[in-house]
């Protein structure tokens, strides 16, 4: 089987348009665990290694945009490590609840995205902050929110010839947090995940649900409610309109009882994180003072 | 006055902790586990396994798969030169599947092929045409009178009660509860992986194998291949954890057969998900318990029913069963009891050994029960446990009166004497519940307490003849010792020449090669080899050392009785002359083989009595675990033990058993379980069987209690199961009492492992919303 190591984007479009079947490879921690379950490669199989790359694997700040633009190759543990990462806290905490040491080194944003598991820890994150996508092909390019672009479970729009080039990032005056459930403190696939941004500037709140549905659900109606029922003055909200919207947030969700967990406890969890996490935010906002 | 004596110390002898001898190649990644020998001109041999639960096979088309080109060889139940079934008790498990197929991943076929890819694209092609048959997938149904039977020799393998004194009385204090145990996996980080050579004439074969028993798995294979014992020659490849899932026959027949069918080498080995197929499981059970007690606290008779599912084979369930129910008081003192116990056949995976063998099911159930009758008597668990605590000389339900050392109540004052671990204040998240979940502060966290005892029977037990064997070679002043141990990872290895150096004063020791060339040491398992292999090499060594004693004895005229090894020197006691054992030897070649036997036991009567065990190990485990009631997470703060190991041969190594055993014990308790639906694993690969990883293993406290036991071949005890044992109970019943200190609720866990929406259940009382 062919493996191709381009150097440049460029050379990645040129190579998709003349192997369309071909299969970008990043870090290769969701192709090989495929690979290894199938018993390898169908041998005409082409693949598309990205590691070369290295415009992929940057990140820039726009602060007049206030985006973050970070390449599809950045891997968790450069994330991690990134010096922008108090803004975009949400991603950086979810990047934190990757697999182990040796997954967040190699895996990466793009194929996190591309992937598209409704258990994406990044994806989640990224969902919650409105994150748009820049993909190219030989053709073109285009942007698209991340929201659109995953289309199902594992099911994207991404053409056969498109790479995913960048994430563009909004930063977020406010706070945020990700928090995700697993039965094992670590090396886990999330039961439930859930991020929330405190929009301070917009007074809105985002809500993201990952693992309780087939794709990460946005909770719109807890996001207006909890939206409206913060006092943003004060930073703080009622016991029962936090209860109320963290209900809210439990009822869009529409998880399944499989091998991992049961529907129920899902709900359940949903309810108690979203609750945990506005409230944390709340204290957090508080405690920092009117900025 | 006094006089200076020079006195010779042995290096890395006993009560030492040398080095392993394949330790540093192990951490450098340069270690041969089986599943790295890759012979050049090996062919690769694949298994076809049954996607049916219960069905008929009507046919078997291997054409397609022969007309591949690079496919050596195809066989199926047809191929089977020898007996068509194995087994380690009752040879009920066939070699390939041929009239009727029992589960889902029982092997049909298997094919070799010059490559993998290759060998797999041929077993897809094999055509097998099957007619579903109805699955009987519920234990309690299968025993069930009327209940169909779905192999020739029926569904209840064994079915077993233990009757003992008067099983009418009643106690002032009554608790009952019925426990449920999920299915559990070795999950061995080796898989399964052999290679066979055939001879060039096709009479015999060399199987290098990663196993536990390769005496037995030598007699499997060559009656199912129709040889002779001598013509099939096992060696042990390296191997990566066992833990009960190597003491079935897996792929050897296979690989053997396919080797003798294409005249070359052919190498098998499975990936995660096949080793989920490819090995016995511990046994899912139900038991229900009744414990009666003086309104002191004093047991007075125990009721119980034990169902544990075997799935389709019999593989070792009959012997784990009479191991549950001869446990079922734990280690107390019980002068009544009435217990059943039964293990079926259903068309789930096929069960067998697993560290802890019945006892860990056993264990799980009377601990929660001892926790209930304490918190009903008014007691604390450790008051009710001291009041009943079992003593050497004390009457086991069997009616086998137990002569081990039984320092029970050491256990349980030992580790009531650990300092407690620090509270979660100014604990950074990922300490807490849910780790790098980011799920939990510390306001949310309750911390429990539990405790948990065990007994665990060591050795083969129930007349079967358990032995072992070695021998030591002397020759240039360096010792060999052969042995057909095998090493799985437990360190025999390390003490098998710590003893040599000991009992003979010489440091030189070298480990012969492990194969099928000396006589049988019995099965790495049951927490039997430091016992009887170490018996083995304790005995061999001493034998070369009382031939030593004579040479020296003949050379110097003096007293052979009045000699004896101190350090590196032969010291005549009667005249304090001290020669250095090298000297001694020099020029002296010895070669000694001994077969050592602990003594004789005997099959249980129908009513469960008689002395059916050879001897017993102690031990008890206090948790610590911080938990989040509300999102049922938890973490696992601290485990204390205080273990009765005997003698500690190689302390290093008794900690090692120690922290894995719980680490495994803590698996069964929060996240390990194999979920079967319709008969199919839902989560067969480590992507979501969970084992613990660092972050979920917490710091282990070990105070190991020394009092080496009479019995006991140097003293000591085998120390692998019984921390894989009481952890488990130990854990929940600190889960137990964190759900009261957060919420009041007495409700109790009664499942392993413990699931999320459990502990909320059980805190907040049904079904949180
Ligand atoms: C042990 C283990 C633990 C894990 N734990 C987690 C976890 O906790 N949370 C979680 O969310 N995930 C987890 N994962 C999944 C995986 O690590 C992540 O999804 C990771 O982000 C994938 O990135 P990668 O670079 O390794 O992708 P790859 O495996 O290289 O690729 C994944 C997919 O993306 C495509 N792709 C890659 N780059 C691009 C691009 N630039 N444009 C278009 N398509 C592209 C590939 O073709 C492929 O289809 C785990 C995986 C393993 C093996």
């Amino acid at each position: 089987m062919p493996v191709y190591l381009p150097d440049t984007t460029e050379e990645v479009l040129s190579l998709l348009a003349a192997h369309p079947n071909a299969m970008l490879l990043a870090g290769g921690t969701d192709v090989m665990v495929g690979i290894n379950h199938q018993h390898g490669l169908r041998q005409e199989t082409s693949i598309i290694a990205l590691r070369n790359v290295s415009e992929l694997s940057r990140y820039t700040i726009d602060d007049t945009a206030s985006t973050i633009s970070l390449g599809a190759s950045v891997t968790w543990t450069a994330l991690e490590e990134a010096p922008f990462v108090e803004r975009v806290r949400c991603l950086a905490e979810a990047a934190r609840t990757v697999g182990s040491r040796q997954i967040r080194n190699a895996g990466t944003i793009g194929g996190n995205i591309a992937t598209a598991s409704p258990a994406g820890d990044g994806v989640c994150a990224l969902v919650a902050l409105d994150a748009q996508l820049m993909l190219s092909s030989a053709t073109g390019s285009r942007q698209i929110a991340l929201t659109d672009f995953v289309t199902g479970p594992k099911r994207t729009s991404r053409a056969d010839n498109e790479v995913i080039t960048s994430v563009e990032v909004p930063i977020v005056k406010g706070w945020q947090s990700y928090a995700k459930i697993g039965v094992r403190n670590a090396m886990v696939i999330s039961i439930a995940g859930v991020a929330v941004v405190l929009n301070t500037e917009h007074r809105s709140v985002s809500i993201a649900l990952g693992s309780v549905g087939p794709v990460i659900i946005r909770a719109t109606e807890a996001e207006t409610a909890l939206a409206q029922q913060i006092d943003w003055e004060r930073c703080s909200i009622s016991a029962d309109d936090l209860d109320d919207g963290a209900r809210l947030a439990a009822t869009a969700a529409s998880p399944i009882t499989d091998h991992r967990s049961t529907a129920a406890y899902r709900k359940h969890a949903v309810q108690v994180l979203t609750k945990r996490l506005v409230q944390r935010g709340l204290r957090d906002l508080a405690e920092r003072g009117p900025s | 006055m006094s006089q200076t004596i020079t006195r010779s110390e042995i290096r890395h002898g006993i009560g030492s902790s040398p080095t392993r001898p394949d330790g540093a190649a192990k951490a450098a990644g340069e270690y041969a586990f089986s599943s790295d020998l890759f012979p050049d001109e090996a062919l690769f041999g694949v298994t076809l396994r049954s996607p049916h639960q219960h069905a008929r096979i009507i046919s078997i088309d291997t054409s397609k798969a022969l007309a591949i080109a690079g496919v050596f060889a195809v066989v199926t139940a047809d191929d089977v030169p020898g007996k068509a079934t194995y087994g380690l008790i009752a040879s009920d498990q066939p070699v390939f599947a041929s009239d009727v197929v029992r589960y889902i991943g029982e092997p049909v076929a298997a094919v070799a092929a010059i490559d993998e890819e290759t060998s797999r694209r041929a077993c897809a092609a094999i055509v097998v045409v099957y007619e579903p048959l109805e699955p009987l997938v519920d234990a309690e149904l299968a025993c069930q009178e009327g209940a169909a039977s779905i192999h020739p020799d029926g569904n209840i393998i064994r079915h077993q009660h233990v009757l003992h004194g008067d099983p009418t009385v009643k106690g002032d204090v009554v608790v009952e509860h019925e426990y449920v145990i999920g299915m559990q996996d070795q999950a061995f980080l080796g898989l399964e992986a052999a290679v066979a050579f055939p001879d060039e004439d096709g009479g015999g074969v060399d199987c290098h194998v990663a196993t536990q028993w390769l005496h037995e798995d030598r007699a499997q294979v060559a009656a199912c291949l129709g040889l002779a014992e001598e013509s099939v020659r096992l060696t042990l490849g390296g191997v990566g954890g066992a833990f009960g899932g190597r003491e079935d026959i897996s792929l050897q027949v296979h690989v053997c057969l396919l080797a003798l069918t294409c005249g070359k080498p052919v190498r098998m080995h499975y990936d995660r998900v096949e080793s989920f197929l490819g090995h016995v499981h511990r046994h899912p059970a139900k038991i229900w318990m009744r414990h009666h007690a003086t309104s002191d606290g004093r047991l007075v008779n125990i009721e119980a029913r034990f169902l544990f599912d075997g799935g389709a084979y019999a593989s070792t369930s009959s012997a784990v069963l009479v191991n549950a129910v001869t446990h079922t008081q734990g280690p107390y003192q019980c002068p009544n009891a009435v217990v059943e116990g039964i293990v079926v056949r259903t068309n789930n995976l096929p069960c067998g050994a697993m560290r802890g063998f019945g006892v860990v099911q056993a264990c799980f159930a009377h601990e929660q029960q001892m926790d209930r009758l304490a918190e009903k008597c008014g007691l604390s668990p450790l008051e009710l446990r001291r009041r009943n605590a079992m003593h050497t000389g004390d009457t086991l339900v069997t009616g086998q009166v137990v002569e081990s050392v039984a320092p029970v109540t050491e256990c349980i004052d030992n580790l009531a004497a650990l300092p407690m671990p620090g509270s979660t204040v100014g604990t950074h998240s990922y300490l807490l519940p849910g780790g790098a979940g980011n799920t939990t502060r510390s306001d949310n966290v309750h911390r429990g307490v539990g405790w948990a005892f065990a007994i665990k029977n060591l050795m083969y037990s129930e007349g079967f003849d358990d032995f072992s064997s070695a021998r030591c070679r002397l020759e240039d002043g360096r010792i060999t010792l052969k042995f057909a141990t095998a090493e799985v990872g437990q360190g025999f290895i390390t003490i098998a020449a710590q003893i040599a150096r000991t009992v003979l004063g010489i440091e030189a020791v070298d480990l012969d090669t492990i194969d099928t060339n000396v006589g049988s040491a019995g099965s790495t398992s049951a927490s039997r080899q430091t016992w009887m292999s170490g018996g083995a090499v304790d005995a061999v060594c001493r034998v070369v050392r009382e031939r030593i004693f004579e040479h020296h004895a003949a050379a110097s005229g003096c007293n052979p009785l009045a000699l004896a090894v101190e350090g590196t020197d032969l010291v005549d006691t009667t005249t304090s002359e001290r020669t250095p054992i090298e000297e001694v030897v020099r020029g002296l070649t010895i070669d000694e083989e001994v077969v050592y036997r602990h003594r004789a036991t005997v099959h249980l009567d129908e009513r469960g009595q008689g002395n059916c065990h050879t001897a017993f190990a102690f031990v008890g485990h206090r948790a610590v675990v911080d938990v989040d009631v509300e999102l049922g997470l938890v973490r696992v703060v601290e485990i204390a033990t205080a273990q009765d190991v005997g003698r500690a041969l190689n302390p290093l190594s008794v900690t090692g058993q120690i922290e894995g055993g719980i680490a495994q014990g803590l698996g069964l308790a929060l996240m390990e379980e194999i979920i079967q639906e319709d008969g199919r694993i839902k989560n067969p690969s480590f992507t979501d069987y969970l084992i613990p990883t660092i972050a979920d293993m917490p710091p282990v406290v070990a105070h190991l209690i020394e009092i080496p036991d009479p019995q006991a071949p140097l003293g000591a005890k085998g120390v692998g199961e019984p921390p894989t044992i009481s952890s488990t109970p130990a854990i929940i019943a600190a889960i137990n009492d964190a759900i009261v200190n957060a919420t009041g609720s007495t409700q109790k866990i009664h499942r392993v492992p413990v699931r999320p929406l459990d502990i909320v259940e059980a805190a907040y009382g049904g079904t949180a919303d």
